[in-house]
């Protein structure tokens, strides 16, 4: 009797031990399978053909303690001439509600391509930076933000 | 709305093919769209969504800004002088607003 009642409990505890499992196994690829906006964007931006990694300078906050407020510059290396300069700038945050932050359009006239704005960052994620060549070649550089308040309202 | 005045930064005189730093800064509350007011009503989207700056009536810098731009946008950019002339900025609000302003810039 006290065997059976052992046996009993015992199998309970299995099938809660297989659901916990494929439970918390369910979990990552639940996260995996969320789409990263940002990504999704320079997919769509770059038309499939992806991005070169690049260490382009990007200067951002490692802790953000106002998410409404977070500076963001970047330089990039380009003799920026007529023949070769950057065309775009693309700034993109994975965890806003929209990822598109800004786009910024160069010319050589500039002489450099770097520039600073302000960002709102709703919570802790990364930060994208997306860059088009005039010759149709895209580099990209990612950063990551702790933010301690959000700053998207809601 | 007058009350939204902006604000720019150019160095008056430069040495010529010298890089000079350009700062801008717009009073708007660039309402995302996403805040709510005291009373809980959702305040409608209003942003400043175009930004460009043209120097002598030539294009050099254009921005797309979305709601994500933190309130009084602030954009800064670099320029390389080459003559003396204009500058001429120009904010566009979602309503169709248009804010600008110039600023003369002499190169020696």
């Amino acid at each position: 009797m006290k065997l059976k009642k052992l046996r009993k409990i015992s199998r309970r505890n299995a099938l809660q031990i297989i659901a916990t499992f494929t439970g918390t196994a369910m979990l990552p690829s639940m996260s995996f399978s969320q789409p990263n906006k940002a990504l999704d964007r320079i997919n769509e931006i770059t038309k499939g053909l992806g991005a070169i990694e690049s260490d382009i300078y990007l200067d951002l906050p490692e802790i953000a303690e106002n998410g409404n407020q977070v500076k963001v510059s970047f330089e990039m290396d380009s003799p920026m001439t007529e023949s070769d300069h950057v065309k775009t700038v693309y700034i993109l945050a994975d965890g806003n509600p929209s990822p598109n932050v800004a786009k910024f359009y160069f010319t050589p006239e500039m002489g450099s391509c770097s520039a600073t704005t302000r960002m709102r960052l709703s919570k802790t994620q990364n930060v994208y930076l997306l860059a088009e060549n005039n010759n149709g070649q895209f580099l990209m550089t990612n950063a990551k933000v702790k933010v301690t308040i959000g700053g998207c309202g809601g | 709305m007058s009350s939204i005045k902006p604000r720019v930064k150019v160095p008056k005189e430069v040495s010529i093919d010298e890089i000079v730093e350009i700062k801008t800064l717009i009073r708007h509350p660039m309402h995302s769209g996403r805040m709510k007011d005291a009373d809980g009503q959702t305040i409608p989207r209003q942003i400043i969504n175009f930004f460009s700056a043209k120097f002598n009536g030539k294009d050099v810098f254009k921005m797309d800004l979305e709601p994500s731009i933190s309130t009084n946008p602030y954009i800064v950019f670099q320029y390389k002088a080459k003559e003396s002339g204009t500058f001429d900025f120009e904010w566009i609000d979602d309503n169709g607003e248009k804010y600008s302003i110039s600023k003369k810039m002499t190169v020696s």
